[in-house]
């Protein structure tokens, strides 16, 4: 197979790649048509294409391949479209572009969506949101959910477009760039809390992963794997990258917050409030 | 997201449907798999469908004929499963054999190996690609060991056994665990229900 070949989609999904070319469409067109002063920096920029990249690539690559019968691989792919992709997109603030596109959508459009936005304040909501988060990993990691889900295609595009929704909106509640003195955006210190107490269950169902002696997920083993692997191994990798990324992901993300919270403290000391609402991060 | 909703509301109702009182043995993959779809080579070359073994029970097996152990442990309980059936279901059940290294096994091979296991089996296989796609539509796959100083080589291949019902709907993982007499009880119910 020429080399070029692991780049196309083992499973083509023209709905994916039409979401994907949406996204990166929407967001170039409004860089180039905002005034300068609201374009994000070449970083965010930077930040935001690779989270985007990285989400494809595991869903529309020879990566996918491998994700469906390596146990250990999909993990890591379900690590990229949960937390690094959507931690990067979110991390990038694509708020002005977000701004851009809702002056440019007509009245109409804007009051059809209305709905959409109550079903967001509900999912974003502080109770729910981490509920949401590690609910779904515990629900497609139930063995037997597992095991449907890795039988059925339609099962599978659902388990990943989930994750990786699910991961946009969560991470966008711990980044969301607003400043919470001056809107109506989570305080930094719920943020915080909300990703400790997020870690902990990841880190006990990977630990369970890692320590369990049987097979916990034989679907692999019934569908057979993409190369000959001891199932121990593959399940124990699986387990690790189940449960040390998360937990570094969440302490990252507090380090971050931190920093944000710091520095907004002492632009209160020193200045008015930043009431444009746009904090450089 | 509305959309998304939907999707995951209509996907939960259904499986929420398929929750029948049936007890089967093997895993239900009522609505979980597409139906039995193949073109394939049979041992004497010529093309094989579906439409070869209409109306009868399919059991779908991925091997291959060099295979040690796993896969003549399992298609001697699948003609074990079958002989046990009470006569008139028996003669309802085909065991399709796909052999996923095509490259070893020539029909001839195929052939002898096939009616080894009785004549409920059917041995086929095809060039690679389209092994590839088929073994993709049943969410399997398969693998190659680099060959050894005499040419030798194991393959990696899925170990269930899928169950067709008699309109062809996939209806039944059979995982390797399962004894013959589960293998038999589930066949005869597969084999008793009427065609849809």
């Amino acid at each position: 197979m020429p080399e070029l070949g692991v780049l196309l989609p083992y499973d083509y999904s023209p709905l994916t790649i039409l979401a994907f070319v949406l996204v990166l469409a929407a967001y170039g067109y409004a860089l180039l048509r905002m005034p300068e002063h609201h374009r994000p920096g070449a970083v965010r920029i930077v930040a935001f294409v690779v989270g985007v990249l990285l989400c494809y690539g595991v869903m529309q690559t020879r990566f996918d391949y491998y994700s469906q019968y390596m146990f250990f691989v999909h993990r890591g792919q379900h690590l990229i479209l949960h937390h690094i992709g959507p931690f990067l997109i979110a991390l990038s603030n694509p708020l002005p572009v977000f701004r851009f596109w809702q002056q440019r959508l007509s009245p109409v459009l804007v009051s059809a969506l209305k709905p959409l936005g109550l079903i967001y304040r509900l999912l974003q909501h502080p109770l729910i949101a981490p509920i949401l988060f590690v609910g779904l990993i515990y629900f497609w990691l139930w063995p037997a959910v597992h095991f449907d889900a890795m039988l059925s295609r339609d099962l599978y595009w659902l388990m990943n477009w989930s994750m990786l929704l699910d991961g946009l909106l969560f991470w966008w509640l711990m980044f969301d760039p607003r400043s919470p003195a001056s809107g109506t955006a989570l305080g930094y210190g719920k943020r915080m809390l909300i990703l400790a107490l997020v870690a902990l269950p990841q880190m006990i169902l990977g630990a369970w992963i890692v320590f369990s002696r049987g097979m916990v997920y034989d679907v692999y083993e019934v569908c057979g794997r993409a190369w000959p692997m001891a199932p121990e191994t593959d399940q124990l990798l699986g387990g690790l990258l189940t449960w040390i990324p998360p937990a570094m992901m969440s302490v990252l993300a507090i380090l971050i917050l931190l920093r944000r919270a710091m520095h907004e403290d002492e632009r209160a000391a020193g200045r008015p409030p930043n009431l444009k609402g746009e904090t450089v991060s | 997201m509305i959309r998304w909703l939907a999707v995951a509301l209509a996907t939960l109702t259904l499986t929420g449907c398929q929750a029948e009182p049936e007890n089967w043995h093997g895993k239900d993959i009522q609505g979980l798999m597409p139906d039995l779809a193949f073109e394939l080579k049979g041992t004497n070359g010529d093309t094989v469908t579906p439409a070869d073994s209409r109306g009868q029970v399919r059991l779908l097996y991925f091997g291959f004929t060099s295979c040690p152990d796993v896969c003549p442990a399992t298609l001697a309980k699948l003609r074990r499963a079958v002989n046990d059936m009470p006569d008139p279901l028996a003669g309802d059940v085909t065991i399709l054999f796909v052999s996923v290294d095509p490259q070893r096994d020539t029909p001839e091979r195929l052939a002898s190996y096939a009616a080894f296991f009785g004549d409920r089996v059917v041995g086929l296989t095809a060039p690679e690609p389209r092994l590839r796609d088929l073994t993709k539509r049943y969410r399997t796959t398969f693998g190659y060991d680099e060959p050894d100083a005499e040419g030798n080589y194991n393959v990696s291949h899925s170990s269930a056994v899928y169950a067709f019902d008699r309109s062809g709907e996939a209806r039944l993982l059979l995982r390797p665990d399962l004894t013959a007499e589960q293998v038999t009880e589930d066949l005869i119910q597969l084999a008793s229900a009427a065609p849809d």
